[in-house]
């Protein structure tokens, strides 16, 4: 099938530029680690689809398309949390300067 | 004692000019410092013509963030008494003597205005339904029992303000500051204070649909602290 093969090529691509990261230092051992365990998962369910049925009714879901589904939605709510949290250092942070820069400049006098 | 009075303006020409007129015919007022919020109006210039030592906001950071960095400045400016005191011409300078009173006598470390404990104020039922739910919200959330939460109009020592950590930014800072006055036991106290409710203020003022973003704010702040 085609869209095995364009995904395959993709991975590979993706591998390649993660450990050619790392080797330039821009990543962490660690998430180095944790990269290649998700492009390998992602590989292994791409070429085994049917594996997933297996895993996703050990876990009592039905499809393993549909327990994919549920770990995406997880995974995504969580992300939206960690940028929210993100999100509200950088304004208080934007607040910090904004406030600095207004008591350096000398205060507007009549 | 040095007083100056902190007013965060966003957006306020068509009035700052006379709120300030009105705090500076005072005698206890020492200083008036407008935090100019990064309005897009003349109100940091008009501010400036009126008497008042302007600071400016880059971009919009808040009515509580403005509130922070005009008491920054106060407090290195050796105010001995720090006023926090509406833009929109709602509070009435006059009642600034009674506000530092319970200050200047020791009693207090910090005077929060209360527009329920005069009579004669006619709130309107918009907005009496946002303040009720924000004191009894106020009451759960830091445990503090007063009549007035969102009320701009207060006073606090120079000691009582440099304990002051605001980081709410928005409308939130007010339960905020209740917060922090129970958090480092600050003695306070409350003060009647009239309140005009112009065409003006009620247009600026706050609605229901702001209470409920003031509560996410809150715990959000909490979850990010």
């Amino acid at each position: 099938m085609i869209i095995k093969i364009l995904i395959i090529v993709f991975i590979l691509f993706a591998v390649y530029r993660t450990v050619a990261r790392f080797r330039q230092r821009d990543i962490a051992f660690r998430e180095l680690l944790i990269w290649l365990i998700f492009w390998l998962l992602v590989g292994l369910v791409t070429i085994f689809p049917q594996k997933t049925d297996s895993i996703a009714q050990w876990l009592g879901v039905s499809r393993g398309a549909d327990l994919l589904v549920y770990i995406s939605i997880i995974v995504l709510f969580f992300a939206v949390f960690k940028i929210i949290v993100k999100q509200e250092k950088i304004e208080r942070d934007i607040t910090k300067i904004v406030r600095a820069k207004a008591l350096a400049e000398k205060p507007d006098h009549e | 004692m040095k007083t100056a009075v902190v007013i965060p303006a966003y957006n306020e020409s068509k009035i700052i000019s006379q709120t300030i007129a009105g705090l500076r015919a005072q005698n206890q007022v020492s200083e008036v410092i407008v935090v100019d919020d990064g309005s897009a109006d003349n109100t940091g210039p008009a501010a400036r013509a009126a008497g008042a030592v302007v600071l400016r906001h880059l971009v919009n950071r808040g009515q509580g963030a403005a509130l922070q960095t005009g008491i920054n400045f106060a407090l290195k400016h050796g105010a001995k008494i720090i006023i926090t005191f509406d833009a929109d011409g709602q509070h009435d300078a006059k009642e600034i003597v009674k506000m530092i009173e319970p200050i200047i006598s020791g009693q207090s470390a910090v005077v929060l205005g209360s527009r329920f404990l005069v009579k004669q104020n006619q709130v309107p039922f918009s907005r009496l339904a946002v303040l009720k739910l924000a004191i009894i919200f106020t009451r759960i959330y830091t445990g503090l029992t007063v009549t007035d939460v969102h009320n701009g109009f207060r006073a606090f020592s120079a000691k009582a303000a440099s304990q002051l950590d605001l980081r709410q930014d928005g409308m939130a800072h007010a339960s905020e500051i209740l917060e922090q006055i129970r958090k480092h036991r600050l003695a306070f106290c409350e003060v009647p204070v009239t309140i005009a409710y112009t065409d003006y203020s009620l247009h600026k003022g706050q609605r229901l649909s702001n209470s409920f973003r003031i509560v996410f704010e809150l715990i959000l702040g909490r979850l990010t602290k």
